[in-house]
Order: structure tokens, then sequence, then C-alpha cells
């Protein structure tokens, strides 16, 4: 009763990244909480998917196994979660603000008619003191969250209704094993119980889903270019100068934008959050959407033809120049100096 | 067939383009420096409106936005561009409502427009960006959702096929109507204004518009009903007020920070050979890079 829920989404049999990120998460809040951490994983062909969430801490995983329920579609889904939260009564849920997340959420939200943080990029336990009401909570979560463009951050409580949901984007909490021998139990549900045939009105007619191809999320260097990388053929040097570095390429939506480059690249507040050792920020003013996915890198260098170019304040070293003349020297002298 | 479609559409300051006059002295956004625009994913969806209506004649598009009286104007937007009327769902007790909140009031509004096909919204609004509001209005009219959309690309006995954009892919769906479907800003962008529509509905007004015009004035909107936009409040769509604006919203804003970026300090350097080559020598020795 009152524990933490994560909403796991699965693809292929295996349990996506951001909702391993939001177990690990989930883990460490519930210790707070002094509450368990349960999962719940919705498709076909469920049987050992335990194994994957086990390690990360879950105490109770959940299982609806039928083979309409995957690929996912909006209702049977939402279905099965408001059956579920009114009989375990979780205090919290989180889930991916992926575009499962975001269709599942709100529409679960608006069932039980508890309230819903978007896109969190922090979570907190925390006291909230209602002063018109004169009435204090303990223990509640704290969900931070960028809004207004990125312009602003606010915290959002959800005082009196359960769950306190929140979505989490990809890449935004780190994935940690807890403990690799860690045992929880699995509790399979009747599907017939939690969800009903006329919850099947959508049909899925073709699906086509790539693998993402690059992996910035997970890279330890970063090159990244901006429209100021001025060309796709530009971009190339990009790719010249990770393959030196062993970086992986990212980019501004600027540049996506353009075409530069592909999408599954792009970084910042609608891309992927990162937080390699280095960033390398070619050809980047450093737009506030931008700078929400990278700032958290340890070091940052800024390539770039204006001196007053906003991403120099963040950044580490400041190289005020072309990024036709910067690149080529880098990878000249780095393949010069490394053994 | 013909359709009746409700188009979803917020007027939003403009947070793409927030300048340093955006913000006040005390760190707070200036809301009055913004433009207030139509939210640019609802153009799309509104554009996707538009070619339902000329692929099934006879169709007609109903424009509704909650928001202060002001919000009229980009009802006036949605005509020029097609649309054939539009409500203004406006009210102080809707005042600070969360997306629960809006969705409900947006949800009694539909009920009483009572005759709808489909429900196109924007994924997402620019300022709040929660994406929420869409499958919301759908779950509490008790129909189905399509999220993501980025072309409709066909409406058959009773069902529209819808082509999503996933992060990762795209996804075709049939859904049985009446849906909720809301549209991406990768679909089409929508059509410009229409020079003859604009000239049509240029003096289109709510009531609150109204006010302080002349007899004669009035008069001429009585005669040409098509200038005649709609106000409703809470009382109008039959809201319960305990679910409406701040009272009837879950989520509460503790606390609200504006970003500012913290200064570090900053190595500065020239693209000069001997200054790049020291900086990757120091990488290297550093263990940054190797
Ligand atoms: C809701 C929302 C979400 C967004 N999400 C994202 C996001 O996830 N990621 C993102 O990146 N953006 C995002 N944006 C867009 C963001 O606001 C900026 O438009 C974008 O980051 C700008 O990209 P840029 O820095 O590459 O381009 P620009 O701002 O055009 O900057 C180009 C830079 O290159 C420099 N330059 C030009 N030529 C050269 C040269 N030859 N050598 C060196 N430097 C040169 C210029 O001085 C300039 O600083 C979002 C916007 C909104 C409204
Ligand atoms: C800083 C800040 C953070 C917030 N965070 C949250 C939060 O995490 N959770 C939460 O529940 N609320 C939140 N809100 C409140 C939320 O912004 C408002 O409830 C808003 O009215 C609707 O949400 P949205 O702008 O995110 O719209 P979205 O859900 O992003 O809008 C999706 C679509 O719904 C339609 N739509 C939305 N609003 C209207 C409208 N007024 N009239 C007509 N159509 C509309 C449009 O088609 C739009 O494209 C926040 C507000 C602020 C200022």
């Amino acid at each position: 009763m009152n524990n933490l829920i994560v909403y796991c989404e699965i693809e292929d049999g295996i349990i996506a990244d951001v909702s391993l990120e939001l177990l690990t998460k989930g883990r460490s809040l519930a210790n707070q909480l002094n509450c368990k951490l349960e999962a719940l994983v919705i498709g076909s062909n469920l049987d050992g998917v335990e194994k994957q969430v086990f390690p990360y801490g879950v105490d109770t995983v959940y299982t609806v196994d039928d083979p309409r329920l995957y690929p996912y579609t909006s209702i049977p889904h939402t279905s099965v979660l408001v059956h579920l939260f009114k009989e375990q009564k979780p205090q919290v849920c989180l889930m991916g603000a992926t575009s499962i997340g975001r269709d599942l959420g709100p529409r679960v939200s608006s069932s039980l008619h508890s309230g819903l943080t978007a896109d969190c990029t922090a979570l907190e336990i925390g006291p909230h003191e209602d002063k018109k009401n004169n009435k204090t909570y303990e223990n509640l979560l704290y969900q931070i969250r960028p809004a207004f463009g990125g312009n602003i951050v606010a915290t959002i409580v959800n005082p009196e209704c359960r769950p306190q949901m929140a979505t989490v984007r990809e890449g935004v909490m780190k994935k940690e094993i807890y403990d690799p021998n860690y045992k929880g139990e699995v509790v399979k549900l009747d599907p017939k119980k939690y969800v009903a045939d006329t919850d099947f009105v959508v049909e899925v007619i073709d699906r086509q889903m790539e693998k993402s191809k690059a992996n910035i999320k997970g890279a330890s260097i970063i090159v990244a270019g901006g429209y100021g990388m001025g060309s796709k053929e530009n971009f190339d040097m990009l790719f010249d100068l990770a393959a030196t570095l062993g970086a992986e390429v990212g980019a501004s939506r600027a540049a996506v934008d353009a075409g530069f480059v592909e999408h599954d690249r792009q970084i910042g507040q609608t891309g992927v959050t990162v937080r390699p050792k280095l960033y390398i920020a070619c050809g980047i003013s450093g737009q506030i959407q931008h700078i929400a996915g990278m700032q958290d890198s340890s070091i940052i260098i800024s390539i770039n033809s204006d001196p007053n170019a906003p991403i120099n304040s963040i950044a580490d070293y400041v190289i005020t120049g072309t990024v036709e003349d910067v690149v080529p020297k880098l990878i000249k002298y780095y393949k010069k100096n490394s053994k | 067939m013909s359709l009746k479609i409700v188009v979803l559409a917020k007027q939003v300051p403009d947070t793409r383009n927030v300048g340093k006059d955006a913000m006040k002295e005390d760190g707070t956004i200036n809301r009055a420096a913004l433009p207030a625009i139509f939210n640019p994913e609802d153009l799309n969806a509104l554009e996707q409106a538009l070619q339902l209506k000329e692929q099934n004649p006879g169709s007609t598009i109903t424009l509704l936005t909650m928001g202060p009286p002001r919000a009229a104007e980009i009802i006036r937007e949605g005509l020029f561009r097609g649309a054939d009327g539009g409500i203004v769902l406006t009210d102080r007790a809707f005042a600070g409502a969360d997306t629960l909140a809006t969705s409900y009031a947006l949800s009694c509004a539909v009920r009483k427009i009572k005759d709808y096909d489909i429900i196109l919204g924007g994924r997402q609004a620019i300022d709040g960006d929660t994406a929420q509001v869409g499958p919301q209005v759908a779950e509490k009219l008790g129909i189905p959702q399509v999220t993501y959309a980025e072309q409709i690309l066909k409406i058959e006995n009773g069902k529209a096929t819808v082509k999503r954009r996933l992060e990762r892919g795209v996804e075709t769906v049939v859904v049985p109507l009446p849906a909720v479907i809301t549209v991406n800003g990768s679909a089409d962008e929508c059509r410009p204004r229409n020079a003859k529509l604009v000239q049509r509905y240029k003096y289109a007004k709510t009531p609150s518009e109204k006010q302080g015009l002349s007899e004669e004035c009035l008069k001429l909107y009585e005669q040409r009903p098509a200038l005649n936009l709609y106000e409703w409040s809470v009382n109008d769509v039959d809201a319960d007020l305990s679910q409406v604006g701040l009272a009837g919203s879950p989520t509460k804003v503790k606390a609200v920070q504006n970003v500012v970026f913290q200064a570090k300090e900053s190595k500065q350097l020239t693209a000069a050979d001997n200054e790049i080559e020291d900086l990757v020598k120091e990488l290297i020795a550093n263990h940054t890079i190797g």
C-alpha cells in the first residue's frame, strides 16, 4: 500500500532505458519515503521480464500479459493503471515522458483526478505548507520542471490527490544497478480483470520503429554542431573530430532543422539530455533550450566566432574563432600529441 | 460524409522569442512584453481540419479556446484561414487552471457543442509544454485519442486512419469516431490567411468586444450572424465550480524560478595554433581526452 510505482515501457521484449532510469530514481525516493518500489509491465510474452528490473531494486513487479496489449494503445493500458491504482493506492507513479508516457499519463490522471506534472528534470521529497488553508504536508513529491519554453523552472506539488504522477524524459535521470542480486516478488495480474474487450478500439495497422542509431546519451565525449556549422558538408568535419577523439556527434535543433544532421542527435529540451565528461560546442549560440540538455557536462568548450555567444558564459574554455579554422586544428594537434 | 470538427486552440505568449526585455527587473517574466500568438501546433491541427473540410464537403470547423476575452484574437485568426466559427470559454472562475481543470472546462464546452465527429488539437502548447490537455479531454468525454498525429490519411465508415510520428518511428492507426486527435509540429504547416476571408471576418466580435458599439452597429451584427463570436461562462457550459480553475486543480505551483545562467570562470583562447595545441595538451594531460 502507498508504494512508489514505475510504469515500465517495453519494446521487443526489452524494458526501455527511460524506465530503468526511473526505477533508479524511484528506488532512492522509495528509500526516503520508506516504502516499496514497484514496477508495472504491460505487454505480451512477459515471462522472465522481472530479471530485467530486479537489479534496480524493485520489490514487486506486476505484469499483465496479453497479446492484445502489445503494441501499446491508450485505452487498454489506461484501464490497467486505473484499476490497479484503485486497488493498490500508490502514493507516487512515475513514467517516461515519451510518446507512450505522454499519451498514457494524462489519460490515467484524468480518470483518477490526480495531478500530473510533465517533463520533470528533478524529483525530490519535502514538506509543503498551504498557508491559505493552514495545512502542512510531509513527504510530498517535489516535481521540478522547466516551462515557458525553458525560461522558468517550476516546483509543482500535488498536496491532496493520489497518486502524485510525474513524467520524466529519457536521459534526465541516471540509470544505475542497485543490487545485481536483488530479488522481489512477481505478481501476475489477470488481464481479464483489468481490461475490457471494448477497450480495444484503436487498431495499429502499421508500425515502423527504428532502433536509435546514435548513442549520444552514453557518450563520454560529445562534439556538437550548431547552425554556425553552415552546412551538411561542414558537419563531416565534426564526424572526423569525433572519430579522432572517440566521441559522438550531437547537434542543436537549428542544425537538425536545417538538415545538417539527423534528428536523433539533437541535444536539448526537446532532444536528449546529456552529461558527458567533455562537450565541445561548435557554432552553437547556447539558447536556453539547448543549454537545458547539456549544462551538466563536466567540461565545456565553446568554439564560436562571436565572443559574446551566450554559451560562452557556461563554458570552461572559450575559443573565439570560426569552426572552419579551429576544428581541423583540434584534429591535427590531437593526432600530433596523443601517442 | 460531412464532418463536424472542433479545433482546440490556445492563445500563448511567444516563448520562442524571449528577448532581454521579457524579463522584469525582479527577474520574473514580463508576459506583457511577449506577443500573444496562436499556439503553433494548434495551427498544424487547424490545417488538418481544413484539409478534412476540403475532402468532405459540407464539413464545419468550430474553434474552441479557453482564456481571457482577448483570446478572441485567435478565433478571428482561424476564421481568416477557413474556420467557420468559434467560442471563447471565458470566466474568472477558470483562472489558474492546471491541465486537468483546463480539460474539464473544455470537455464541458464540447458537450455543449454536442454534435462533433472529430476534436483536433495541438500536441502541446508552448507555454505550459505539457501535452496533457488532449488526452485528458478525450478521457473526460469517454472517447479514444490519437496523439502525435502527423497526417489524417482518410476517413471511412466512421473511422479515421491516422499516421503518427513517434520519437523512434512512425505508426499508422485506425480509430473510430468521435475521437480526439492531437497534431505534431511535423505535420503540414497551416495555410496563410485568405484575403477574402480577412475582409469577411475582420469585424467578427465577441459580446465583450461589442461593448460600447452604437445601436446601429449592433443591428448589423444581428443581420450578419457569421460575425458573432460566442463567449461561454462556467454557467453556460454547466461546469461544476469545484472542478474548474485553481480550485479544481490538483497540482499547485510551489515555487517558480527564472533560469539565470551562473557565469563561471572561463579560459579565453583564440584560434592561434599554439593556443589550440596547448589546450589539447592540457586535456590529454588531465585525461579528459585520449
Ligand atoms: C520549445 C522549444 C524547444 C526547443 N528545443 C531545443 C532543443 O532541444 N535543442 C536545441 O538545440 N534547441 C532547441 N530549441 C531551439 C533553440 O531555441 C535555438 O533556436 C537553437 O538551439 C539554436 O541553435 P544554434 O545555436 O545552433 O543556432 P544559432 O542560434 O543560429 O547560433 C549559431 C551560432 O553559430 C555561430 N557561428 C556562425 N558561424 C560560425 C562559424 N563559422 N564558426 C563558429 N561559429 C559560428 C554564431 O555566432 C552563433 O552563436 C527549442 C526551441 C523551443 C521554442
Ligand atoms: C510554469 C508552469 C508549469 C506548469 N506545469 C503543469 C504541470 O506539470 N501539470 C499540469 O497539469 N499543469 C501545469 N501547468 C498548467 C498548464 O500550463 C495549464 O493548465 C494550461 O492551461 C494547459 O496546459 P498546457 O499549456 O501544458 O497545454 P498542453 O496540454 O500542452 O496543450 C495541448 C493542446 O491542448 C489544447 N489546449 C490546451 N489549453 C487550451 C486552452 N486553454 N484552450 C483551448 N485549447 C487548449 C491545444 O490544442 C493544445 O495544443 C503549468 C503552468 C505553468 C505556468
